[in-house]
This record gives C-alpha cells, sequence and structure tokens, in this order.
C-alpha cells in the first residue's frame, strides 16, 4: 500500500504501537500535529491512551480540534481518540470535538472497570468490517464508554451494549485497539487503509 | 461477553529467553520475540515478559528487546523485573509495552503506585504480589519469594488496588511449580475483595487447573510458564478444553 498516513502527534497518544502496526502492515506513516501536513496525508489516524480533559485542553491550545474536525479523508480515532470525537465526556465533565453524537459515560458499577481484555463485537455495519465476522474478538482497555446510538457501526457488550466502533462520513472511531487485536485487528486496521480517500477532490473543489 | 485469558510468561535474561524452552517448530528458541509470536499465533490472549538480568547495564538489552517485541507482536504484553521509578515505566511504555509490573519496589515504597498510576493511567500498572501461608494468614514475600514482609496479602491486595495498581498479578509460592493447580481459594477471596482483574498464577498442571481457576477461582486471567514452554500443554489445544466447559475465551 503505497500511501501516506498521519498518525496525530497530541499528548495522549500510543504513538509507538500504532506506528509498530503500520510498519507491520508495510505502510508508510508520519507522525504529526502540523495542520498542513494532516490535511494533505491520504489518511490520519487519531490514537489515544490518556485523560480526556488534559487531551482536550492540549489540542484547543493549538488550534489542533478545529484542525481535526475539518479533515476530509477517512479519520480513524482508537480508544480516547473516538471519545474525543463524541460530543461530551463524563470523564471531568469534558466537551469535546462533536463530530458523533453519542454521550461517553462511565461505566456503571457492577463488573470490574476497566473493561480490560477480549471482547466479541456485533452488530457490524461498515466497510471497516469487510470480512470480519460478527462474535469477532477485539482487545478493549476502557472505563469510559460511547453509549449506542444512530452512528454506531459495531457493538460491544459490557454490562450494557455500547459503541464499540462509530462512523460520520469520513470519520471512524473504535473503542478497541485494533494495533493490539491480532489477526482480526490487522484485517480492520487494513480495511481503514482501503477505504477510497477523497482528500484530491475535495482540493480541487477550493 | 469478555474473555478470560491465557497469558505465557516468558523469563529474560539478557535479552534471551531462559528456563527450559524446549520448542522444535523455533529456528532461535532462546529468542523471545520467536516464542511470543508464536505463542501469539496458538492464541495466547497476552504475554508478560520477564526480566531477570541482575545488572543495571545490561538492562538497555531489555529496552531494545522491547521494541523488538512491539514491533513484532499484536497482542498485548506486559514487563516485568527491576521496574522501580517513573522514568523505568516510561521508558518500557515508550519502546512500545502494554503494560509493566512492578513488586519489590512497591512493598518498599508504596506510594510509587500512585506516581506511576496518575502519570501513565491505572491500565498500565500490574502489581505482582508474591504470597505464601504462613499458618496464621498469607504473606506477602519479596526479593523473587526470599523475603517475606509480615504484610497480610488481603490487606495489601486492597492497598495495592486504592493506590491505583489496574490489575493484579497473584502468585502463591505454596502452589508454584507444584503443578497440583492454581489456589482457588485465595484467588477467590482476593477476586471478591478487590474491582481490578486479578491474573492467577503458580500451580497450573492441567487444562482442568486452568478451568477450575476460571470458575472456581474467579481469576480473570490465568499466567503460566514451564507447561507451555515444555510443551505439555499447547495453548491452542487448553483453548479449545477451557471453551468446551462453558468458560468464555477467545
Amino acid at each position: 500500500m503505497n500511501q501516506q498516513v498521519a498518525i496525530v502527534k497530541y499528548n495522549a497518544g500510543n504513538i509507538w504501537s500504532m506506528s509498530c502496526a503500520l510498519k507491520r502492515l508495510g505502510v508508510d506513516y508520519i507522525v504529526t500535529d502540523d495542520p498542513k501536513e494532516l490535511s494533505s496525508a491520504q489518511k490520519v489516524i487519531f490514537p489515544g491512551v490518556g485523560e480526556a480533559s488534559t487531551a482536550m485542553r492540549y489540542l484547543r491550545e493549538r488550534g489542533l480540534d478545529e484542525v481535526l474536525r475539518d479533515l476530509k479523508q477517512p479519520f480513524l480515532g482508537v480508544c480516547l481518540g473516538l471519545q474525543l470525537m463524541c460530543s461530551h465526556s463524563e470523564e471531568h465533565d469534558t466537551t469535546c470535538l462533536g463530530i458523533f453524537d453519542e454521550p461517553v459515560r462511565r461505566f456503571p458499577v457492577g463488573l470490574k472497570v476497566p473493561h480490560m481484555g477480549w471482547n466479541t463485537l456485533f452488530d457490524l455495519k461498515s466497510d471497516l468490517f469487510t470480512g470480519i465476522t460478527s462474535e469477532s474478538y477485539v482487545y478493549f482497555v476502557h472505563s469510559y464508554y460511547a453509549a449506542a446510538g444512530p452512528d454506531s457501526i459495531a457493538l460491544c457488550d459490557y454490562m450494557l451494549p455500547f459503541s464499540a466502533a462509530l462512523q460520520k462520513d469520513n470519520f471512524f472511531g473504535v473503542q478497541f485497539h485494533p494495533e493490539k487485536s491480532g489477526a482480526i485487528g490487522e484485517q480492520i486496521l487494513k480495511n481503514f487503509l482501503a477505504l477510497e480517500s477523497d482528500t484530491k477532490s475535495e482540493a480541487d473543489h477550493v | 461477553m469478555l474473555a478470560k485469558r491465557i497469558i505465557p510468561c516468558l523469563d529474560v535474561k539478557d535479552g534471551r529467553t531462559v528456563k527450559g524452552v524446549n520448542f522444535v517448530d523455533l529456528r532461535d528458541a532462546g529468542d523471545p520475540v520467536e516464542l511470543g509470536s508464536l505463542y501469539a499465533q496458538k492464541g495466547a490472549d497476552e504475554l508478560t515478559f520477564l526480566d531477570i538480568t541482575a545488572t543495571v547495564e545490561k538492562r538497555k538489552t531489555l529496552s531494545q528487546l522491547v521494541k523488538r517485541i512491539a514491533e513484532h507482536i499484536h497482542i498485548p504484553f506486559t514487563v516485568g523485573g527491576g521496574i522501580r521509578t517513573v522514568d523505568d515505566v516510561r521508558v518500557m511504555l515508550e519502546c512500545g509495552a502494554d503494560k509493566i509490573s512492578i513488586n519489590s519496589e512497591a512493598v518498599k515504597n508504596p506510594s510509587i503506585i500512585d506516581a506511576m498510576s496518575m502519570e501513565f493511567g491505572s491500565q498500565c500498572v500490574v502489581c505482582a504480589v508474591d504470597t505464601k501461608y504462613n499458618g496464621r494468614f498469607w504473606e506477602v514475600y519479596v526479593h523473587g519469594g526470599r523475603t517475606p514482609t509480615g504484610i497480610r496479602t488481603l490487606d495489601w491486595v486492597k492497598e495495592v488496588e486504592s493506590r491505583g495498581a489496574g490489575e493484579l498479578l497473584l502468585t502463591s509460592m505454596d502452589h508454584d511449580g507444584t503443578k497440583d493447580g492454581f489456589a482457588l481459594e485465595l484467588t477467590r477471596e482476593v477476586s471478591s475483595l478487590v474491582s481490578v482483574p486479578v491474573i492467577a498464577s503458580g500451580g497450573a498442571g492441567t487444562m482442568g487447573h486452568f478451568v477450575d481457576i476460571f470458575t472456581e477461582g474467579k481469576a480473570d486471567a490465568a499466567l503460566a510458564a514451564s507447561i507451555f514452554h515444555f510443551h505439555e500443554i499447547d495453548i491452542a489445544e487448553l483453548k479449545e478444553y477451557i471453551r468446551s466447559h462453558d468458560v468464555v475465551i477467545r
């Protein structure tokens, strides 16, 4: 796959794991917070491990919130990345990017939190999951979840059904870690990388 | 449903796997990356690499190794052994480890757990607890099981949880190496006391022992070393066996 992928550089990225996954797939990537480089990449990946309010503050201070919202190419948020793409997170009452309307809540008291380990996907409905069957296992580590809603393209069940993945237009988010989910995760990353990128046509319109 | 996890543990010294690794299908059985990849292919849910290198100079080898593991292995892995400071953790995470485990240092200096989980999040801080029944209570041991501390295990697990450990690796020294099965009662008690996942370790000898530790012992994950390294139990067959006993497994 000869294309350039940009990994968003910020204070909550687990950049190394994602970089390694792309390396294993033989994909050319850069790690950047430069708006021009982000806009011109064919795909953008927004990884995340950390805390929502600290991450959002960092993005706002640098104007990256606007930049990310305006991107036109396929964009994939991972874990905290997905949560930051939602409108609001209960984690320190944080206003997020607002790409998805589904709220981010803390898991209720009941089972062990964080939800850590391998769990199954169901209600898959996107090109992101081509070749992936329902009940496939992927790896999760999180204490907050995006509720199930109209943008859900995959669900997972832990005390309640929640969004394992969301999509709106070119924006995709996955709550699990495809870069740590074995062969299934690798296939999902490949599917994302195979999505049509229309940055050029968008640029032509401008 | 969230699946129970099977975690092979690899002991590493000076960047090489030690302790009876006996695989015909490996080109280099001493290479932790190659052995880890094989386990991942066979269905291991996570890997733990325990560094038993004695000297500080040789620890550089570890960070290089961790980088190679991260480059080649696409499942989560934990690195333990000699991790003492927030900077030690940072180095391991930057090299690509998903979690680190601490043991003796946590007992010596419990606030290090707070510092590590504050800095990097609870999800990457595994607290390893080695314990032995002293006739009156389960006592915490440190320094690879050589030094008793007088601390009650059931108190200690609550403390490390409240300080921010995201997971417990509980090893019963009374069971370790016996192949008579895991410490079921102890694990069940610890698992009901804390709200973080508990990895049971020590005593695995048969496939039935794994079923027992998940059903009766209420463990979230089970860790074993030699039975995998010596080919006594094949991970793929083990998972099939556990699944056939109605335990949720990947």
